[in-house]
């Protein structure tokens, strides 16, 4: 392959297009299909021997507002449909060149304005499938530049220069990374993706691999093309069957075209990718847990130093970067590090995709750039929060994050603004919360979740996370004292500040952030035994003074 | 002729001390009797770096670092006492004593016990924690030897010693997070396991988890010095 073979494929793809009057993309990602968005595609596809019109329907991935799916966009006019069933197809084919139908059209210019798609370019707009579709909006362009024009130093210089730091959480700078793996001793070298998104309400890296999958399988062969290594592994999920078999079909579709394998683009460089399913343990998201997994081993994270840069897989140099992090090196080498630098903070460049759920009214993916405050996020892009209620918190990173509440709205979005505020960027969920949320209740979920999820080999966490739970039970059921708050606040201490891995060390950051924004909840719980949510099972504020009067009046009896 | 081997000096607790570069400052601290609590290392096993008693401060870094899998560095300053590192080790002894069912003056290791002394040697007088009471079964279906898992803290000693040691690897873990649980095969009795019955397990477990059961009613102590002697001797080979 070279750039004359791709821009032929490019004109042969925007030639089929010219051929159509009318483009119907439907969404076909996870949350739409589970509203039956294939029915959808196959009663338009039906219509189209019958209707006369020339036009095209296009499976695509994921639209972005999964609250209204399943969604439908017609190009080139730009109708954006929602809530669209399977016996809305006459009718949308009807509508093409004519007026739009106004019962399922949805305005989503609020949704749009502000984000800025990079990682979602492609996503909805393209066939996930279809490598050539790809290809035709500037795919693999970066991979040839790399292997042709830029020598591995170069590309790592690129990326450091954009200011690319992880998007899994940690925000390690993605360059620095790059070049500790290529400068690492050793052979071979691996390339891995972390596609072991198990975050409660996060669902980015789903809808990116559900959408774009060449995009990540091309960030991944300029990685391992700048680091040194032939040999890659995807790790995802096996609860994300649609994210696993799109893929496959995707690392098909790049072998046969030359982007896998050996000889890439008529260099002398090799790659290619295998994928391995994780098996449902959230704690192989940790990067030494992933790897145990990947050699066959129980997930468990072992202490680092060594890092999997210097001693990873098989005990060789290995680069393990997120899925959204490699679906951003791409267009950082098609468009140049500056343009990357250009958007977002002094320290956290680019762009961030964020699974907005909760009690919000545009459930959904948005990707905006870095530095944006979080009132524009949850109230213009969001929509606000639902029904007439208030807001409360917003609760980023997962379980590892922290719950922000109103007076941190004007927060710009960053790496380490949030972590300065008790939160964190986490690989991007966002969690609203309305006041019929519980802030005890919220951290009780959470210190849950790290709790069935810890894989118990130290003892702060295995241990220190269930006595962490039976203590905010108790304060929920009411019946805690304040020796029990303190108590809690001490193991908070212990379990952060002696776990072994990631999980543990950051298992305490729902408590204590909610401590440090919400104590008043906690109080209300311990002192008067009631729940000024009325989630918890001591009841609220206005039950109680009743059942009070009840029980005396029982007594007088 | 000898191969040249780098010597790193340092200082712990004050002390100052040298090292070969590729020693731990855990093996380096008990060269020196400066005594650090451990439970999931023992010489001759890898190390995990899971029960957290050995945690040390560096000076330098907000972050404590376990002293098994901590190599050594020039001009290192260790501190192994400390107010905050006493409360955290007594904290995670008390973590370990409320997990299961730890109860001293019924236990077939009573005054043979690592945990037991560890915990006296950090003046751990009580438990702030609410036991938690945990239903959990013994195996006495082995010919030899029994395990009670109400004693167990799950260092994985035995674990490692039947892969790395005997080779045999019968013993595993399965489950998560305070469902963990040591198993033998695929969670089949011990006695009818493929167990080689070579009894490292029960030397090198620090509690009265694994026993023999000759043992009860009288003193059980344990000898897990056996092992650096038999990686000695096999890489004398």
């Amino acid at each position: 392959m070279n750039s004359e073979e791709l821009q032929q494929i490019s004109e042969t793809v925007q030639h089929q297009h010219e051929q159509f009057d009318y483009e119907v993309n439907v969404c076909m990602g996870t949350g739409c299909l589970s509203q039956h968005s294939d029915k959808l595609k196959d009663a338009l596809t039906k219509e189209a021997e019958t209707s006369g019109k020339r036009y095209h329907v296009r499976r695509t991935g994921c639209m972005g507002l999964c609250a209204a799916g399943p969604l439908a966009l017609v190009d080139p006019v730009g109708t954006r449909y929602g809530h669209l069933q399977e016996s809305d197809a006459k009718a949308v084919i009807a509508s093409l060149g004519q007026k739009p139908i106004e019962s399922r059209e949805i305005h989503l210019e609020q949704y749009f304005h502000g984000q800025r798609h990079v990682v979602l370019e492609n996503a909805g707009r393209i066939d996930p499938e279809k490598i050539d579709e790809y290809i035709g909006r500037g795919g693999y362009a970066a991979l040839l530049k790399a292997l042709t024009e830029m020598d591995p130093a170069a590309v790592i210089d690129q990326i450091a220069k954009s200011g690319l730091r992880g998007r899994g959480g940690g925000g390690y700078p993605t360059g620095l990374k790059w070049g500790t793996v290529a400068k690492a001793v050793g052979s071979p070298k691996y390339v891995i993706c972390n596609g072991d998104e198990g975050d409660p309400g996060a669902f980015m890296d789903r809808s990116v691999l559900e959408s774009d999958p060449q995009r990540v399988i091309e960030g991944m062969a300029i990685a391992a093309y700048a680091v040194g290594a032939s040999k890659g592994y995807m790790y995802v999920r096996a609860e994300y069957p649609l994210a696993v078999s799109r893929l496959t079909t995707s690392l098909r579709e790049a072998r046969r075209s030359g982007f896998l394998g050996n000889n890439i683009c008529g260099t002398p460089f090799n790659f290619d990718i295998e994928i391995r399913l994780g098996a449902g343990a959230f704690v192989c998201g940790e990067e030494t847990a992933l790897i145990a997994s990947i050699e066959g081993k129980r997930g468990t994270p072992r202490p680092r130093p060594p890092y999997p840069a210097v001693s990873g897989l098989w005990n060789c140099p290995t680069l393990i970067n997120n899925v959204e992090t490699f679906a951003n090196v791409a267009p950082i080498l098609r468009n140049g590090a500056e343009w990357f630098a250009g958007m977002g903070t002094a320290r956290s460049k680019g762009t961030k995709v964020f699974a907005l759920t909760g009690k919000i009214t545009n459930t959904g993916l948005v990707e905006i750039p870095m530095g944006m405050p979080l009132r524009e996020i949850i109230f213009s892009i969001g929509g606000g929060v639902p029904d007439g209620h208030k807001f409360k918190a917003v609760q980023t990173g997962g379980p590892s994050g922290g719950c922000l509440p109103e007076e941190h709205l004007d927060l710009n979005i960053s790496y380490d603004a949030l972590i300065g505020a008790g939160s964190m960027m986490g690989s991007g969920g966002m969690i609203v919360m309305d006041d019929t949320s519980c802030m005890v209740n919220v951290a009780r979920f959470f210190v849950e979740f790290c709790m069935t999820e810890s894989c118990g080999k130290c003892i702060p966490c295995r241990a220190g996370t269930a006595q962490m739970y039976d203590l905010l039970t108790k304060i929920c059921n009411g019946e805690a004292t304040h020796h029990d708050l303190e108590l809690l606040i001490d193991l908070c201490d212990v379990v952060k500040n002696t776990s072994l891995c990631g999980l543990g060390q950051t298992a305490p950051n729902p408590v204590l952030s909610t401590l440090r924004y919400f104590r008043d909840e906690y109080l209300e719980h311990i002192d008067n035994h009631c729940c000024p949510a009325g989630v918890c099972a001591c009841g609220t504020v206005d039950a109680k003074p009743q059942k009070h009067t009840a029980e005396l009046a029982e007594v007088e009896v | 002729m000898s191969t040249a081997v780098d010597v790193k000096t340092l200082i712990i607790d004050g002390m100052d001390v040298s090292a070969r570069q590729d020693q731990t400052v855990l093996d380096v601290a008990r060269e020196n009797n400066i005594f650090i609590p451990t439970l999931c290392h023992l010489e001759g096993l890898s190390e995990v770096g899971a029960c957290r008693l050995c945690l040390v401060e560096i000076k330098g870094s907000p972050k404590l670092f376990p002293a098994c899998v901590l190599k050594v560095e020039e001009g290192m300053e260790v501190t192994t006492k400390s107010d905050r590192l006493l409360h955290y080790r007594r904290t995670i002894l008390e973590l370990l004593f409320a997990e299961r069912n730890h109860v001293c003056a019924v236990c077939v290791a009573n005054g043979n016990c690592e945990l037991q002394s560890i915990a006296q040697s950090q003046g751990l007088t009580h438990v702030r924690l609410p036991y938690r009471n945990p239903k959990l079964p013994v195996d006495l279906s082995h010919e030899r030897f029994a395990a009670d898992h109400n004693r167990c803290i799950l260092c994985t000693r035995c674990v490692r010693v039947c892969a790395e040691i005997e080779g045999a690897h019968v013993w595993d873990i399965t489950g998560r997070g305070i469902d963990c649980r040591v198993i033998t095969d695929l969670d089949d009795p011990w006695g009818s396991s493929t167990c080689t019955k070579c009894g490292k397990c029960v030397q090198v477990c620090p509690t009265g988890a694994l026993f023999d059961k000759t043992k009860v009613g009288v003193p059980h102590p344990k000898y897990p010095e056996f092992l650096p002697y038999l990686n000695l001797m096999r890489d004398g080979q």
